[in-house]
Order: C-alpha cells, then sequence, then structure tokens
C-alpha cells in the first residue's frame, strides 16, 4: 500500500474544474514532483492533501488513514509555502519553535530540537534574527527547517524556489536533494519549471488542466512521452503528425506531411490509417553537411531558416523542400565558435529508428 | 463543503456582535416603525399596545397627519435643499485641497490628509460653538459687514442666527467628508493621461474639465453620500445657530420626541427620512459600483 | 517636476484655512480676558479656573471618561470579532448591520433607541447612553480591523494551521499578534468617538445624567461664557492626542 493514496479527486470551483477525477499512488520516501503549467491544478491538488481545502469527490489517504474532515492542524503534514510565510513577529527560533509548541512538546526539548533542525539546514547562529533580515535562500531554509522540526510524514513543498534566481536556485535544488535522502521523508514538490522537476524527482506527474497525462521517472518522461502535451512541455521536441503507413517488427511507419515517411520505435502494433505523433528531441538528430555514409533508417535534407544561440549548444531550425520544420541541437564544442552553421545552408539530417518516440492520437 | 468546527467557528466570530446589533439596532429601528402605527399616549410617548378592548390599538393616523399637512412636505423640501447647498458648496472648497494633496509629493500627504481630518475629530458641537464666535455680533466679522451695509445706507444684517450660518456651519463640519472620498481617488490618477493631453495642446482649464474632473467622478458620487445624507438629519446647527425659519426636519423630529411628546408623529417622520437616507446610499453604492469605484467601505 | 498651479495651492490654503480658523479663535480667546468673544483684551487662565472649579461640568467630564473608557473596551472586542468575521467570511448580514448605524443620519439612531428603552422600562442613564455608543462605534473598529487583516499576508495564518495551531491558537499567536496596532487604533477612535458624540447622547441621556458634550450643549444654549471655550481647547488636546498616537499605530487608520 502506498503512503499516500489519492483516489479519484476531484474539486470544482463554480464551473470550472480545477482537478479532474486525479489518483495518484505516492510511496514512503519519494521526492515527487507534480508538474504543469499555471491553471492545471497541482496546487489545488496540493492545497487538498495539506487540508485547506476539500475535494469535492474522491478520498485521499495517508498511512490508510482517511484525511477528510481533518483539519489542517491534526495532519502530519507540513507545507513549505511558496512565499516562506515566516512569521514576522518571532525570530527565527521562534518559527521553527512554533509547530514544537503547537504540539505540545515539553518545554526542555524545544531548544534542542530548533538548534538541531539549524544545523540540518546549516544556519546554526541565526536563530535570534528576524526573518525581515534574512535573504531569499535564507528565508528558504527556516520555512524548510521548521516544517521538518516536528517530522511529518509528508512534507509538501509549492513552488519553493521560484522567487530565487538562477544560481540560488541550482545551490539550493542540490541542498533540497541531499536533505531528502538524509531526512527521508516523503516530499510532494509542486514546480512549473521541468528543468527543475527532472532533477530532483524519483518521479513526475506531469498534469494538464486538472488531469494527470503521466506518472513516471523523469527519464521515461523525457525519453517516452505518451501524450503530445507531455513531449511538447518537457525541453523541446519536435512532432511529426501524419497517419501510420504500416506497422509490425517493433516499428512503426508514420507518413509526416513534408518529410515523407518516418520509422520509429514501438512497443505495440498501430491500425494502419490511424493518426500518430512522432516525438523526435531534437539532439537526436545528427544533423551535417553531407548524408550520412551509411544509410540510416532515417533522413532528410533542408535549409537552415534560423538558429537559436545558447551558450553551450546551438537550436537549428531546419526547413524541409516539403514544407515540414524540424529543429535539431548541436553542441558548441570548439570555444569562440557560436555555430556550425549559417542561416541558408544546405544541411542533411537523420536519425536511427531508436531516436523517435510513437505517440498514439 | 465547510466542515462542522469550521462553521462553528463561523458563528462564534461573527455571533456576538450580529446578537448586539440586531438587539441595539434592528430591533429598536423595528419597534420605530411599529411606533408610527400607535397612538400618542395621554402624557405623551406612546399609548399601551393593546386597548382597553383587547384589539391592538394600531392606525394610519400619523401617516395621514404627514400625508395632508403640507408643511412637513415643505420642511422635507427645505432639509433637501439645505443638505443639496451644503454638497455643492464642500464639493467646491474640497478639491482644490484634494487635488492639492494627491498632486504632492509622497512624504507630505499622510501629513498634509491628517491635517484636514484633525479638525473633524474635535468635538462637533466646538466646532459650532466656533461659528457662533465667528458670526455673533460683536465679532469682527459682523461689524466689518454691517459697517459696508451702513456706508452704503443698509439695515444692520444679523450674520448668527440665520440661513446664511446655518449653511457656513454644514459646510464647515461635512468638508472632511468630501474631501477625502475626492482624494481617495484623484490619488490614482495617472499623471501621464494629463502630460499626454498637454502635449496634444490641452490648456490647464481642459485638461481639468476633459479629464481630471469626469475620471474623479466615482469619488465625488462617493464624497456627496457621505455629505448629503447626515446633512438631511442634522438638528443640532440649526438648533444653535439658525433662526426661527431655518427649523430642519431634524429639529421637527427632535420636538416631536422631547417636546411636543407626539412619538408616533416623530416616528413617522424619522421614518420617512431613514427611507430617503438609505435610498440615497443605496443609489450612491450602485453608482459608485457602476463607474468602477469604491462608494463607501462597504 | 511637475508645475504646481499657483491658484491650486492658493486656494488650498485658503481651504486649510477655513478649516483652522473657527477652531484657533475658540483656543485663542479661551485666554481672553473678557466675558465676551469680541475683541481680545488680556492674557488669563481665568476661564480655566473656573472650569475645574464648575462641580457640573467635572461630573460630566468624569460620566463621559467613564462611558469612553467602557464602550472602548466592548466595542473593541465586538468590532475585532465583526471586522474578523467580515473578512474571512461572506456574510451578508452582518456587513450591514454593522455599518448601517454609520451611514444614517445619527438622529435616527438616538430616536428609535429612546423609543426601545422606554418601552423595556429601562431607565435612561449612563448605561443606554453606553449601550447606544456601542451600537456606532462597533462599525467603526469593525472597518479598522478588516481593513489591518486585508493588509496581512493570508498564508501566514494556514502557516500556522500547517504547523500544528487550532484555528484559535493560530488567531491567538500570529494573527492578533499582526492586527493589534490597528485593533488598538479602533480603540482610540472608539473612545474618541464617544467621548464627542452628542446627537446620540442627546436622545439616550434622560432627564438626570450629563456627559461632556451635553454640558457644553447646555452652556451654548444658557449661558455662554469662555469656559465653554476653555473646555474645547482642552477636549480638541485630548482628541488631538488619541487620534495622533492612533494614526502613528495603524498608518491609514484614517483612510477607511
Amino acid at each position: 500500500m502506498a503512503l499516500l493514496e489519492i483516489d479519484g479527486v476531484s474539486r470544482r470551483f463554480g464551473d470550472f474544474t480545477a482537478v479532474d477525477n486525479v489518483s495518484l499512488a505516492i510511496e514512503a520516501g519519494e521526492f515527487f514532483t507534480l508538474l504543469g503549467p499555471s491553471g492545471c491544478g497541482k496546487t489545488t491538488l496540493l492545497r487538498m492533501i495539506a487540508g485547506f481545502d476539500a475535494p469535492d469527490g474522491g478520498r485521499i489517504r495517508l498511512d490508510g488513514l482517511d484525511l477528510v474532515d481533518k483539519p489542517p492542524e491534526t495532519r502530519p503534514v507540513r507545507t513549505v509555502f511558496q512565499s516562506y510565510a515566516l512569521f514576522p513577529h518571532m525570530t527565527v527560533e521562534g518559527n521553527i519553535a512554533f509547530p514544537l509548541k503547537m504540539t505540545k512538546t515539553p518545554a526542555r526539548d524545544i531548544a534542542p530540537k530548533v538548534a538541531a533542525a539549524l544545523e540540518d539546514v546549516r544556519l546554526q547562529g541565526f536563530g535570534a534574527r528576524y526573518p525581515q533580515e534574512l535573504s531569499g535562500g535564507q528565508k528558504q531554509r527556516v520555512a524548510i527547517a521548521r516544517a521538518l522540526v516536528t517530522h511529518p510524514t509528508v512534507l509538501l513543498l509549492d513552488e519553493p524556489l521560484a522567487a530565487l534566481d538562477a544560481k540560488l536556485r541550482e545551490e539550493m535544488q542540490l541542498e533540497l536533494i541531499n536533505l531528502q535522502k538524509e531526512v527521508g521523508i516523503t516530499f510532494v514538490y509542486v514546480t512549473h519549471d521541468q528543468t527543475e522537476a527532472l532533477a530532483l524527482s524519483h518521479r513526475i506527474a506531469v498534469m494538464n488542466k486538472g488531469r494527470v497525462e503521466q506518472v513516471d521517472e523523469p527519464s521515461k518522461i523525457y525519453g517516452f512521452p505518451t501524450t503530445r502535451f507531455v513531449a511538447d512541455f518537457i525541453g523541446h521536441c519536435n512532432l511529426l503528425s501524419g497517419p501510420v503507413r504500416d506497422s509490425g517488427n517493433g516499428i512503426v511507419t508514420v507518413d509526416v506531411a513534408g518529410l515523407g515517411p518516418v520509422r520509429v520505435a514501438a512497443s505495440s502494433s498501430v491500425a494502419t490509417g490511424r493518426p500518430g505523433t512522432v516525438a523526435l528531441r531534437p539532439e537526436k538528430i545528427r544533423i551535417a553537411r553531407e548524408a550520412p555514409a551509411e544509410a540510416s533508417a532515417n533522413g532528410c535534407a533542408g535549409t537552415v531558416s534560423d538558429l537559436l544561440y545558447m551558450g553551450d549548444v546551438t537550436m537549428y531550425k531546419v526547413d524541409t523542400p516539403g514544407g515540414q520544420k524540424v529543429e535539431a541541437l548541436l553542441a558548441n564544442s570548439a570555444s569562440g565558435r557560436t555555430k556550425f552553421f549559417e542561416v541558408g545552408d544546405a544541411v542533411e539530417m537523420s536519425w536511427p529508428v531508436a531516436a523517435g518516440h510513437f505517440i498514439a492520437e | 463543503m465547510k466542515r462542522a468546527p469550521e462553521r462553528l467557528g463561523k458563528w462564534l466570530v461573527s455571533g456576538p456582535p450580529l446578537a448586539y446589533l440586531v438587539v441595539f439596532f434592528a430591533l429598536p429601528t423595528l419597534i420605530m416603525v411599529l411606533a408610527s402605527f400607535r397612538t400618542p399616549g395621554d402624557f405623551g410617548g406612546l399609548a399601551p399596545l393593546v386597548g382597553e378592548d383587547g384589539g391592538l390599538d394600531l392606525n394610519l393616523d400619523s401617516y395621514a397627519r404627514f400625508f395632508t399637512d403640507s408643511i412637513y412636505a415643505e420642511i422635507f423640501l427645505k432639509s433637501f435643499w439645505y443638505a443639496l447647498l451644503t454638497t455643492l458648496l464642500c464639493l467646491t472648497l474640497a478639491y482644490p485641497l484634494a487635488l492639492l494633496i494627491a498632486r504632492s509629493g509622497k512624504q507630505y500627504r499622510d501629513l498634509l490628509l491628517l491635517l484636514v481630518i484633525l479638525p473633524f475629530w474635535s468635538n462637533f458641537l466646538i466646532r459650532v460653538y466656533a461659528w457662533m464666535i465667528i458670526l455673533g455680533p460683536q465679532a469682527a466679522l459682523a461689524r466689518g459687514v454691517n459697517g459696508v451695509l451702513a456706508a452704503f445706507g443698509h439695515e444692520p444684517v444679523p450674520l448668527l442666527f440665520s440661513s446664511f450660518a446655518v449653511l457656513v456651519c454644514l459646510v464647515y463640519v461635512h468638508l472632511p467628508f468630501m474631501v477625502l472620498p475626492l482624494y481617495a481617488n484623484l490619488e490614482k490618477h495617472d499623471q501621464a493621461l494629463l502630460d499626454a493631453a498637454q502635449d496634444l495642446g490641452a490648456n490647464a482649464w481642459q485638461r481639468f474639465w476633459r479629464i481630471t474632473f469626469p475620471l474623479s467622478l466615482p469619488g465625488v458620487y462617493a464624497g456627496a453620500a457621505l455629505v448629503f445624507i447626515p446633512a438631511l438629519g442634522i438638528f443640532a446647527i440649526p438648533d444653535i445657530l439658525g433662526g426661527p425659519d431655518d427649523s430642519l426636519i431634524g429639529n421637527v423630529i427632535k420636538q416631536q420626541f422631547l417636546e411636543t411628546r407626539d412619538w408616533p408623529f416623530g416616528s413617522v417622520l424619522s421614518i420617512v427620512l431613514t427611507v430617503a437616507a438609505v435610498s440615497l446610499a443605496a443609489l450612491a453604492a450602485w453608482v459608485g459600483r457602476r463607474s468602477g469605484g469604491r462608494a463607501f467601505g462597504a | 517636476m511637475r508645475k504646481r498651479s499657483k491658484w491650486l495651492l492658493a486656494a488650498a490654503l485658503a481651504g486649510y484655512a477655513f478649516l483652522y480658523l473657527p477652531l484657533v479663535i475658540v483656543i485663542v480667546y479661551s485666554f481672553n480676558d473678557s466675558r465676551l468673544n469680541a475683541e481680545w483684551v488680556g492674557f488669563t487662565l481665568e476661564w480655566y479656573r473656573k472650569l475645574f472649579n464648575n462641580e457640573e461640568m467635572l461630573v460630566a467630564a468624569g460620566n463621559s471618561l467613564a462611558i469612553g473608557v467602557a464602550v472602548s473596551l466592548v466595542s473593541t472586542v465586538l468590532g475585532t470579532m465583526a471586522g474578523m468575521a467580515m473578512y474571512r467570511y461572506r456574510l451578508r448580514v452582518l456587513p450591514i448591520l454593522v455599518l448601517m448605524p454609520i451611514a444614517i443620519p445619527e438622529i435616527l439612531m438616538g430616536v428609535s433607541l429612546l423609543i426601545f428603552f422606554v418601552l423595556l422600562n429601562f431607565t435612561l442613564g449612563l448605561l443606554s447612553v453606553a449601550l447606544a455608543h456601542i451600537a456606532f462605534c462597533v462599525g467603526f473598529v469593525a472597518i479598522v480591523v478588516r481593513a489591518r487583516l486585508a493588509g496581512m499576508d493570508e498564508s501566514l495564518t494556514e502557516a500556522a494551521r500547517d504547523c500544528g495551531a487550532t484555528p484559535w491558537l493560530a488567531f491567538r499567536h500570529v494573527t492578533l499578534p499582526l492586527i493589534m496596532p490597528g485593533v488598538i487604533a479602533g480603540a482610540l477612535m472608539a473612545f474618541t468617538l464617544s467621548i464627542d458624540d452628542f446627537v446620540i447622547t442627546f436622545f439616550t441621556a434622560g432627564a438626570g445624567t450629563t456627559t461632556l458634550p451635553l454640558q457644553i450643549y447646555s452652556m451654548i444654549k444658557i449661558a455662554v461664557t469662555p469656559e465653554v471655550n476653555a473646555v474645547s481647547t482642552l477636549l480638541m488636546l485630548l482628541t488631538l492626542v488619541l487620534i495622533v498616537i492612533a494614526s502613528k499605530l495603524s498608518p491609514g487608520t484614517l483612510r477607511s
């Protein structure tokens, strides 16, 4: 039995369905992320786990216990809020001690526990300061310390790194991963940043318009997206659509307009004529001036119409004679070099069957 | 979906104030409505509700009196007129003040606002009394004015105990109520709009009349409501500063309750006044909502 | 750099002068060595001396202060509850009942409470005045508290609940300390409103009771002496101090 069971949960606000019949099973000790664009329902779902909102339908069970009718203060669940929500009229120590006081921890145990929590987040010595005197990253850590001090069963994090700048965010991401390993508590993390989700999580649930599109490990979400939305939302992806020409032997051939037949690996066979999409990551495409010496499974020629220099890599947008646009990514290994090709260059692109992933419509 | 403890919490918090106001505001109002249908007691006040024959002693006599005797309608009209004049004068005086404060630098605004509000927090009677002094026959103003009039061969005009005194004091007392909502509105105006207008060739007066004033209308309506409605029911000012002709509806109500002691009739007058006040407040709120502004805090 | 219109400045200054001149005259003449409030004769503290020896005045002042304190306490508690309820829950009836006493002309409340008390055979006196004052002060406190709550970060209360606090504990340890300046400002406002009230007190005080405003009124109507100026000056001073404290505690209180 999973630690946290979300069973057919729905939540409606008037005409708007924020969460639509969502079922998830989150295991103990997992770093589980709810990923999706704003408005997809991930924060609403998180609030229902915390107890600040109640589902209109479905059940939420923690350790087998139904959480319905249990107010937030009675749940062994703690939240790290997006705005940190540190009490401005209490010191750092006061903030961290607060949940201990509320759960009636004996007075003599409070001080050592607070000190231990401060050590855990590497903020020893900051106890007497007030939240207004701290930097964003420090407030972040106090919020985490406060949430963890009573050893909750589940820790909920609502886009905690959204307000930090890029460098700090990366540092905090590593800290979060290490913290979760050390403490061993189940984390349920909400974010709209897919890079973050891929970096931090054991498993990701990609959400869109109140529904879960796919639940899987990060590598599977990236490499084998099961819907167009997931393929498009995570990283860059070419979505080549068309009717299926034939399928068999683990290979499906799709007739892509402006490109021709594209052969892609598929786990099961698909009926001919049905619409399908080939999800092809730009970095999997070999792009060069000449076609490869050995004929490859898939290939086409085209002209570079645009390019985007991103420092370590450059993204080339290529137009095929048939009118299809394809994006290919190439690393800029030689320093000082921003690109291999210019706009207007003729190029040859090729990729193996296993590079693409088939998504049935 | 509300849990039971949350519903209990809601009643625990809203219950006591609700109960208090029902008992000491809603109930008295209802009793007053009932009183308007009763007969005056022999020594004033109200006659017993249950008559000698055991039936309820209710009638429309007082209402009939109000609607047939035109003098009361006249007094109501006079009160409306005074309230209207007060509102317009307040608007004229308050606008420059509000405009100045809204256009001042941020560090001065709170102070300037405080200066406008402070007189309001002094006792109401003191403010009325102050005008008694200023308009008194011995004071400089009256002697000056009458001196000028005498030079032209006119009779001396008493400034005190006149409609003029009542009006001046009404404006004086209600001025802060007009300044505040106007200021709240003007503060939000975008200076860029005026700069653009000036760029397009509008002079100062045009900029004011065609841009600033129309945009400030929600504030004007709010201020008008905050001045007109209380001014309608005022009685202390005519009582202290007014002449015998300056009785307003508030004075008549006071008279009915404390001197003539015809309570049912006084109740009728009060109810008519309440209906007028509430309708105007509702109108102001509706206009305020339509113009996208906030009429009065609620 | 904005051009400040000279006309605007002049008109505004005239407005401020209009507001303050009458009050200044009252204060100045309280020190005037003349029975008539007409011309300046000389400086004296005679009127203040007479004031402090005036039995009736002292009783009235004592009554006003006692009522003021009682009213302030009760209406602050009720008003804070009302403010919280109005902010947190979508209520229909409470906002109307709380805010109506402020919106309608005062005479209506005075008159209806008079009938109410008399019908209940409730003796008119200090208590009836206090009860009447509370009814309209609750609204003022509620507005101030509600404004203060609106300015507070909502997630703080949620964080408190998340940390294990029941709704009451969350209020006591987090919400209340944060709105306290507003609550105190509301209390001071209620006190000032009670001390200054004339119309409602006029109808609900009955024959034997007097408060400071009622005393001033009878002095104005019957025999005007500069003692009135003196008591007015003192009252203005008290109000000034209280309001300045209140506005320092809760900036923006006055705007609500």
